[in-house]
């Protein structure tokens, strides 16, 4: 055990007793930042307080039982083993309670479910291990996943404030507007889910699902992928941000601009080396995941990139099999643009331990398309 | 030993069900190792079958040493019937569940996927279908060719099975015989009839839902069948032995009730699966 | 016992060494060989949630790949439920059963015996699938496609066929089970004279045979698309994920139903012995009980409120969960009313008892909490639910077969165990217990997900005590061993009846339990 293991131990013991010495130790629900979570922040303590009522009662009637009829006080025990009215009256005091706890829950279930009349459309989808956010009505689409530094993961560096819940691109809400959600998945199972929103929606494969978001206050809002969805189950989080009007059409218009130039760049002639070096962030950020940081891979899941028939053979076939994906291999079509796609393969294809000296220029990728 | 029937029969100590538990293992391992294509698990999955078929030869021989031999009391008859019951209960529900299935893709799933636009812009939900992703049109299994022959033999062969019990509770042995003899007759050209249509279909288990609902629920419906046929053969072939009496014939019956529930699945599959 | 085994018809003696075992047709020793079995598995599993509460107790990667995490979760989820709870509840059904209704043996011995020999290769199936190439299933014990046929692992395959295999043998047994009570009671004894642990395992019996067939087909249509290019979980083919869920899950609800049952008869028995007083509303547990159960079947669902099901079906399966509730409470307010103006003594089985009572009723509250629909979507796959269903399970569940071994034990052995180790053992588990589940409700709350290897930083405070206090509880269970042990070999001699307010035909035969009894039936008044 180390130094700062003991030091924490300690604060974990003090803590207990002094709830509020630690900044960000909760013992419920998040604040909530929209209506519906609001709504069910109040369920919760509805239930909560009345559930710990009824222990109460029922265990102070136990303990005081067990205080006062025990053979050792000399206590003689009675023999009733029947009372039909008791029996009926704790049945239906609790039936009664319970239709007191589903009416609030009815109502919210229901305006939860009313997805109508949104001003906005965002569709969302889910893959191994990141985010893809497609805002409907202004052609505006990126990725998301998560920016904590692997050295923090592995305990070689100083944990940042908010590690793993922080992304790369967050996805930006104007406040006071109702976004409706479209959640789907490429590959398996995920979840989309923001405690603060009172949002928590399976995304599924091949399936859309709505659900709707309505922000009240600017800020910042974190959550997690909340369904097992393979090994970086745990570092797929996900962030919004909720901006003023005025400050989401800012993010708007610069998200388009970076799009323009982004597509400017893919009728550009490249050399190999700035290729090469655009690659390597591209792949850090989306490939390494699977086939590692140094193109090892994880075999037999997980091909290597070092030394790979499809890195070392025609370019043709590398560029089919990003675009395009393979079983369990994405499909990066969507994902990425062309010259991204390029780059990563002039990097595979020239780092990694590979040197073929070839690449492909982003325009031939847009071709393959 | 016939004063034992007063006593409920307990079996002395047995090593079938340890050959039971090596034989499912194998079975396992094996199949698992096949599926994942590793070249020996086809000799350990063929191992599997010959240890569990010496295994139903073996234990069933020992059971109906005893009950021939009079070890079999009232009580212990009742609870076969009870075991036979609650057995082919079971059986009810896995088949439940196969049909819940069915109900659900059809009534909910499809109509989801066609709502899902953003991902599959032209669906159209119906039934017969191969999912959203087919590339081929889907030539699906029409009702009234084979599988309405089907149906009736297998109505038929209902009939005939109950007509062998009659002859038994009459002790008419020839009549058992020949309902008997009928009854398998029918359940193997049933079977026969439904490979001929698997070879025949124009589609196969990856021609998406439809063949994957389609062969998954006549392939279990079809083994059941054929579990049933050999049963009755074995039941036939204890008759010609002169086992059973028109009071004694529990074995008879459990086959029947067996029978007659194959009967009612492929009642539920004609209608739910090739018709509707 | 010469005269017990007079009128046996082959029986010459028993069988010793391992053909004792491994051939047995004897409904005492094939209840031993369960809960041993069961014991094991539970030490094994057990074992591996501390290595889930290891890589833990920190943020960041300790030891273990996320995948190798994940392997860990599935297995401890998987063989808990399969190896250790079900296990040991048959082991007393077929300890205790054949003895409270007075008969002689289970309906059918040989296929009592082949239950328990399919366990051993569905075990070795399971915890081999470990040293494959591909590795465990990683998928969750729930198995959800397309996560589970993604998977190239032919552990998965294990897996699943192991599952196959302990099916088989659950029904297998559950038939049994059921037949003996239906056929077998002592003359006199009426259904609604039977002991409760008796009626709860006939409803579990019921359930057992209703679910597992199921699960058995949902597992089946999850090996073809993985194997034999079959559509039912892709929606590419028409078919659709959330359906295995619902397969799952409509085996899954009764199955956790499944583990409590014999638990709530289990504590049905010890509760009035220690008490001296005659179980309160008998009748109205055996409706309860038959509720419960016919309740879990339209309850599934509650499992799925984040998927996105429509409206209609997510108000019934809240309204239907929430219902639960009642005839469970009744359970509990006719425990606490058997306690009430009884003459109590406090022996560990008792403790044992009251513990649960108490530390049930919190797992079942919190479970109506996530019965509510609104506050499940904060809380489904949180650690909040991770509390749940350790409270009910292990509090629950596994406390209560404890409880029941220290009850029994001197059935069993002929020997009184050590009371003060037992009421050692007993506050240990439960304060360790408490101690490492009670704060995973709180790191839940806040927004902790589940199955997860690595963590944000304001979960770090209540994950370590959580992994303290697992660390605890496993080593608490040592002394449990031991005690047993210690049991087996030696003590005090127990009289026929040790418990001064026991009832129940189980005690009218000697302790040690004589390998046969009740050949010919008793009368029951
Ligand atoms: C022994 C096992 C067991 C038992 C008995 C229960 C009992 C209950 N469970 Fe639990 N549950 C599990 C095992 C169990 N559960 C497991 C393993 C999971 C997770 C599976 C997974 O995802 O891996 C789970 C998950 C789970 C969920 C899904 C959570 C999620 O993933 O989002 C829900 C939601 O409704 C739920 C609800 C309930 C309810 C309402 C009960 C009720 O039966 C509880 C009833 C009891 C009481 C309420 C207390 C006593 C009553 C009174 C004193 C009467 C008075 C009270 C009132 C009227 C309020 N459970
Ligand atoms: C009956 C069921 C049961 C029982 C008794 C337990 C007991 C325990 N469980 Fe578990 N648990 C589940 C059923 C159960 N669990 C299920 C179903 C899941 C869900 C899985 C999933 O998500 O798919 C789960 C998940 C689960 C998680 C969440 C994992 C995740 O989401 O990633 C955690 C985390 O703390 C946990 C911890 C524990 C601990 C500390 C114990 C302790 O009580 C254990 C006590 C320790 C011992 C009994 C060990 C004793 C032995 C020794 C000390 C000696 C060592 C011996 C050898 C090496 C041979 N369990
Ligand atoms: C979800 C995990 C995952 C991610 C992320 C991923 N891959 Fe792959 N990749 C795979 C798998 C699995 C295969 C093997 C496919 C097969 O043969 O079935 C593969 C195969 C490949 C191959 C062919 C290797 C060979 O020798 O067959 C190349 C090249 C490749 N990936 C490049 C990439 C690039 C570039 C990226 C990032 C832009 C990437 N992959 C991201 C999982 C992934
Ligand atoms: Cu994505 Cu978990
Ligand atoms: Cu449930």
């Amino acid at each position: 055990m180390n130094k700062r293991t003991i030091l924490s131990l300690g604060a974990t013991f003090l803590s207990l007793f002094a709830v509020n010495s630690h900044a960000d130790y909760a013992l419920n629900l998040k604040a909530p930042a929209t209506e519906i979570a609001g709504q069910i922040y109040g369920l919760h303590m509805l239930i909560l307080w009345v559930c710990v009522a009824i222990f109460v009662v029922v265990f102070s009637l136990m303990f005081y039982s067990i205080l006062k009829h025990r053979k050792s006080v000399g206590h003689k025990a009675a023999q009733f083993h029947e009372n039909h009215w008791l029996e009926v009256i704790w049945t239906i005091i609790p039936v009664i309670i319970l239709v007191c706890m589903a009416y609030p829950a009815t109502k919210t279930i229901l305006a939860m479910k009313d997805t109508s009349a949104e001003d906005m459309s965002i569709k969302i989808t889910g893959s191994q291990w990141k985010w893809a956010y497609d805002y409907l009505d202004q052609d505006v689409k990126f990725i998301s996943t998560l920016s904590t530094p692997q050295d923090q993961i592995e305990n070689k560096a100083e944990k940042g404030e908010n590690y793993l819940l922080e992304v790369d691109n967050p996805m930006v809400v104007p406040v006071g507007k109702k976004v409706k959600l479209l959640i789907t998945s490429q590959d398996v199972n995920h979840a989309w889910w923001i405690p603060e929103f009172g949002v928590k929606q399976d995304a599924i494969p091949g399936f859309v699902k709505e659900v709707w978001i309505r922000v009240e206050q600017p800020g910042v809002y974190r959550g997690q992928c909340a369904e097992l969805c393979g090994k970086a189950h745990g570092y797929m989080p996900i962030v919004v941000e909720a901006k003023p009007e005025a400050e989401y059409q800012t993010w708007v218009a610069a998200q388009k601009d970076a799009a323009a130039a982004a597509d400017a760049g893919a009728d550009k002639e490249w050399v190999m080396d700035e290729l090469v070096t655009a690659g390597k962030a591209v792949y850090e950020k989306n490939c390494a995941v699977c086939h590692g940081a140094t193109g090892a891979g994880i075999p037999p899941a997980f091909p290597a990139m070092t030394g790979s028939t499809v890195a070392n053979g025609p370019v043709e076939g590398h560029i089919d099999i990003l675009l395009n994906g393979k079983n369990i291999m994405p499909a990066w079509k969507d994902v990425l643009n062309d010259t991204d796609i390029a780059a990563v393969i002039a990097y595979e294809r020239n780092a990694l331990g590979n040197s073929t000296g070839d690449f492909a220029q982003p325009s031939a990728v847009k071709a393959a398309r | 030993m016939s004063q034992n029937t007063n006593n409920y029969y307990l079996p002395a100590p047995s090593l079938w069900p340890l050959i039971a538990s090596i034989a499912l293992f194998l079975m396992a391992g094996g199949f698992a190792m096949q599926m994942n294509d590793i070249a020996s698990g086809n000799y350990v999955l063929l191992a599997g079958i010959l240890v569990f078929v010496y295994l139903l030869y073996g234990w069933f021989k020992e059971v109906i040493k005893e009950s021939i031999s009079g070890f079999y009391n009232k009580q212990v008859d009742t609870s076969f019937r009870w075991g036979m019951g609650w057995f082919i209960f079971s059986e009810v529900m896995f088949f439940a569940g196969f049909f819940g299935a069915l109900f659900y893709i059809r009534t909910f799933a499809l109509d989801w996927i066609s709502k899902s636009t953003l991902v599959w812009p032209n669906f159209v939900a119906t039934w017969p279908t191969s999912g959203p992703a087919a590339t081929e049109a889907l030539e699906a299994m029409g009702p009234w060719g084979l599988p309405a022959i089907n149906t009736l033999i297998l109505l038929v062969s209902g009939a005939t099975l109950t007509y062998a019990h009659w002859g038994l509770m009459k002790e008419n042995r020839k009549q058992i015989i020949i309902g008997l003899a009928l009854t398998i007759a029918l359940g193997s050209i049933f079977l026969y009839l439904q490979a001929h249509e698997y070879a025949e279909a124009a589609f196969t288990m990856d021609s998406g839902i439809y063949g994957s609902t389609f062969y998954l629920f006549t392939g279990f419906h079809g083994l059941h069948v054929a579990m049933g046929t050999i049963m009755l053969a074995i039941i036939l072939f204890r008759i010609l032995k002169g086992h059973f009496s028109a009071h004694n014939h529990f074995g008879f019956e459990a086959v029947a009730w067996y029978w007659h529930f194959v009967d009612v699945v492929w009642l539920f599959l004609f209608v739910f699966v090739y018709w509707l | 016992m010469s005269t017990t085994t007079a009128t046996h018809h082959d029986d010459h003696g028993h069988p010793t060494g391992i053909m004792r075992w491994v051939a047995s047709t004897n409904h005492k020793d094939i209840g031993t060989l369960y809960l041993w079995f069961s014991f094991f598995m539970f030490m094994f599993a057990g074992a591996l949630a501390l290595g889930i509460r290891a890589e833990l107790f920190q943020p960041g990667l300790q030891f273990l790949e996320p995948e190798n995490f994940n392997r860990l979760t599935t297995l401890h989820g998987l063989i808990m439920i399969f190896g250790a709870i079900m296990p040991a509840f048959v082991g007393f059904a077929n300890w205790m059963i054949p003895l409270m209704i007075g008969t002689s043996d289970l309906a059918f011995p040989r296929l009592n015996n082949m239950s328990f020999w399919l366990m051993v290769p569905a075990a070795i199936l399971l915890v081999g699938s470990i040293f494959v190439p591909g590795g465990a299933m990683a998928g969750g014990w729930t198995m959800y496609p397309p996560l589970s046929v993604q998977n190239p692992s032919m552990g998965v395959d294990m897996s699943i066929l192991a599952l196959h295999i302990l099916g088989v043998s659950s029904i297998v047994g559950s038939i049994n089970i059921i037949t003996t009570i239906l056929n077998m009671r002592a003359p006199g004894m009426t259904l609604m004279k039977m002991p409760l642990f008796v009626w709860t395992w006939l409803i579990t019996a019921f359930l057992l045979i209703a679910s597992m067939p199921v699960l058995a087909g949902a597992l089946t249509m999850l090996l073809t698309d993985r194997h034999f290019g079959t559509a039912f979980f892709d929606a590419a083919g028409g078919g659709d994920p959330v359906l295995f869920q619902h397969v799952f899950w409509f085996f899954g609800h009764p199955e956790v139903y499944i583990m409590i049952l014999p638990a709530f008869g289990l504590i049905s028995t010890i509760i009035p012995t220690f008490a001296r007083k005659p179980l309160f509303g008998y009748a109205s547990m055996v409706y309860a009980t038959a509720a419960i159960a016919l309740l879990s079947f339209v309850v599934w669902a509650h499992h799925m409120f984040t998927t996105g099901m429509p409206v209609a079906g997510q108000l019934f399966f809240m309204y239907s969960t929430m219902l639960i509730s009642i005839p469970t409470g009744v359970k509990v307010f006719n425990w606490v009313a058997t306690m009430w103006r009884g003459s109590m003594t406090f022996e560990t089985p008792m403790l044992f008892s009251i513990a649960v009572v108490f530390l049930f009723t919190i797992g079942g509250f919190s479970g109506l909490v996530l019965a509510v629909l609104p506050v499940d979507i904060q809380l489904q796959d949180t650690y909040y639910v991770v509390a749940h269903f350790h409270y009910v399970l292990f509090s629950g569940a596994a406390m209560s077969i404890m409880g029941a071994v220290y009850y029994w034990l001197p059935k069993w052995t002929g020997h009184m165990y050590n009371e003060t180790l037992g009421k050692w053992h007993f506050w240990l588990t439960t304060i360790a217990f408490n101690i490492t589940f009670f704060p995973m409700h709180f790191t839940g709350l806040a927004g902790m997900p589940r199955r997860i290897p690595d963590y944000a930083l304001q979960f770090a405070e209540f994950n370590m005590i959580s992994t303290i206090g697992a660390f605890a509880l496993g080593i608490s269970q040592l002394l449990f061993l031991y005690v047993v042990v210690k049991c087996i070999k030696g003590g005090p001699k127990a009289a026929a009846n040790p418990w001064e307010g026991a009832e129940g035909l189980e005690w009218t035969v000697p302790s040690p339990a004589p390998f046969h009894t009740f050949e010919t039936p008793p009368t029951v008044k």
